[in-house]
């Protein structure tokens, strides 16, 4: 699995479980507004950490906290390099 | 009869005297409150009458509603108890006995209610002319998180909810107050306060809006000052709207601020004071730290002569202040402070250099993005499950609501078989377990409390005195 079918999942797998209907997930999808709230991103960032063993927003924030999806998942591109 | 204070001020004049006029209001994005001229503030009593001395309890929908409510209200009932949005409804009754409520101001009617005079909110600003002559000191009972998942309720005035904030805009213009958080907990309820006595506006969020949303529309307001906590802020930079604000004041509070976050939010806005503060609901706010630096200096504890007092006392910040709320009304059997008047916060504290910096919390409370947890709540849901054996549920850091839950969990001997097997039939026996807990602790409790993740493992450890090994958190 790629990074990016891993965040993939992992969000559509927590947001099923919070009972919130996610658009197609586009690269320009702001992560917050979209139907995530903090706590579901909270949830989804925790379980990527436990599959991908990363977490980019504890090993150090260069610059600006992601704001779409494309962002997130370069975010964790970065941190895996 | 009646405890009065012939010298006291309540909100309602203290709001007249702040300077009412067109140009301040209350918003939360449906309904705008103007702030009118004296007179008419004066002129619209007459339901008020009814509410005297009363002991009454505000369930209401509306941050809006409940605000206009507690401007009638104050100097006029007994005591006044705030409702936050997601008290669960069975603990309604305790509530209404606890604080000796006889009358409910309330958009909806339940069942609990009933025996008690129920009024709806728009009858208290209803147009009467019976002049707000009310000066007793009225209790604000305010909700906090007890062990047990009960609600506990502290006894606040509006002297002890008042003040510790920046008095308003260095330019002499009014200041336009805005906050992530809900008026009807501690720090909103801060904020309203003083937007209404400090001679401003307040912009309210709105449970119906995106965090964008809101901050595009405080912006349009031209907010000035505007909190929130570590995990708020965190949200409002990942919206891509946070450009939108461009505020003079910034405070973070409710949970610790990291330094990741400050560093952020001086990029982000550069030319704005930025404070992190150390409140909550039993102690108010004790301090404010404006450095751009996580923790707090050193020759804040035992410094003497400032009006909020700090020690620390086996690792754990205990605070005396004359905002301390006055004691708990309900939930709670415990004293609210120690014999020389401080306030154990249950904040572990460590000194590195000249600074504290915060570490955790005694006895394993998970803060949430600013809503406490106490883990023993989830454990007693968890283990509801017919296959627990037995469960633990801590605190693991989030870098977006400063914590969530994790539960590792023990399951009886005899379910373990079941999820034996080859390893594809294993796994999917552990998940279906894991799927079955987590759909008991989503029906039984709100969601800041649900486990982010479950871990199954084989044994738990034991402490010495028989109790479950709860490292500091």
């Amino acid at each position: 699995m790629t990074i990016r079918s891993t965040i993939q999942d992992t969000i559509l797998q927590v947001a099923s479980e919070l009972n919130k209907s996610m658009p197609p997930l586009d690269d320009d999808l702001p992560l917050l507004d979209s139907g995530l709230d903090s706590l579901g991103l909270a949830v989804v960032v925790a379980r990527l950490e436990d599959v991908l063993g990363v977490d980019p927003f504890r090993d150090g924030v260069d610059g600006a906290f992601p704001v779409t999806l494309g962002d997130f998942i370069r975010f964790y591109d970065n941190a895996a390099k | 009869m009646t405890m009065q204070q012939n010298s006291r001020k309540s909100l309602r004049c203290l709001l007249a005297a702040s300077g009412t006029g067109p140009n301040r209001f209350l918003f939360d994005g449906t309904t705008r409150v103007d702030l009118q001229a004296p007179p008419e503030i004066a002129a619209r009593r007459g339901t008020l009458d009814h509410m005297r001395d009363r002991s009454v309890l505000l369930a209401l929908d509306s941050q809006l509603d409940c605000a206009v409510a507690l401007i009638e209200l104050d100097g006029i009932a007994r005591r006044v108890v705030i409702c936050p949005p997601d008290l669960p409804p069975n603990h309604i009754s305790s509530v209404l006995d606890g604080c000796e409520v006889d009358t409910v101001i309330c958009d909806r009617m339940l069942p609990e209610y009933s025996g008690r005079n129920i009024l709806h909110p728009s009858k208290l600003t209803e147009s009467q002319t019976i002049r707000h002559d009310g000066c007793r000191l009225t209790e604000w009972t305010l909700f906090t998180s007890g062990t047990t998942g009960q609600p506990k309720t502290v006894v606040h005035s509006l002297e002890s909810l008042s003040g510790h904030l920046p008095a308003g805009s260095p330019s002499g213009t009014v200041p336009v107050w805005s906050t992530f958080y809900d008026i009807r907990r501690y720090g909103g309820l801060q904020m309203l306060l003083r937007a209404l006595v400090g001679g401003g506006s307040l912009v309210l969020s709105n449970p119906h809006e995106s965090p964008g949303a809101f901050l595009s529309r405080a912006g349009a307001c031209g907010v000035t000052h505007i909190l929130g906590t570590p995990s708020h802020w965190r949200r409002a930079l990942m919206t891509g709207e946070a450009g939108k604000i461009s505020p003079v004041y910034i405070r973070l509070s409710g949970e610790v601020a990291d330094q990741t976050i400050l560093d952020r939010l001086r990029e982000m806005y550069p030319h704005a004071t930025i404070a992190h503060a150390f409140a909550s609901t039993e102690a108010g706010v004790a301090f404010e730290v404006q450095d751009g630096q996580s923790g707090f200096p050193a020759n804040l504890v035992d410094s003497v002569g400032s009006e909020t007092e700090l020690r620390v006392i086996d690792s754990s910040l205990r605070i005396r202040s004359p905002r301390l709320a006055k004691r708990y009304l309900s939930g709670s059997t415990s004293g609210l402070m120690d014999e020389h008047g401080f306030i154990d916060t249950g904040d572990i504290v460590e000194l590195r250099g000249d600074r504290y910096y915060f570490v955790g919390r005694k006895e394993g409370v998970i803060n949430i993005g600013g809503q406490k947890v106490h883990p023993e709540e989830v454990e007693a849901v968890i283990n509801r499950h017919p296959g627990v054996e037995l469960s633990f549920v801590k605190s693991r850091r989030s870098p977006i609501t400063g914590a969530i839950i994790a539960a590792e969990v023990v399951m009886k001997s005899q379910v373990v078989p079941a999820c034996r097997g080859s390893l594809p039939t294993q796994a999917a026996g552990l998940t279906n377990l894991i799927e079955e807990i987590l759909v008991m602790c989503r029906a039984a409790l709100p969601a800041h409390k649900v486990p982010a993740t479950i871990r199954i493992v084989p044994a738990l450890d034991i402490a010495p005195s028989g109790k479950l090994a709860r490292p500091r958190a």
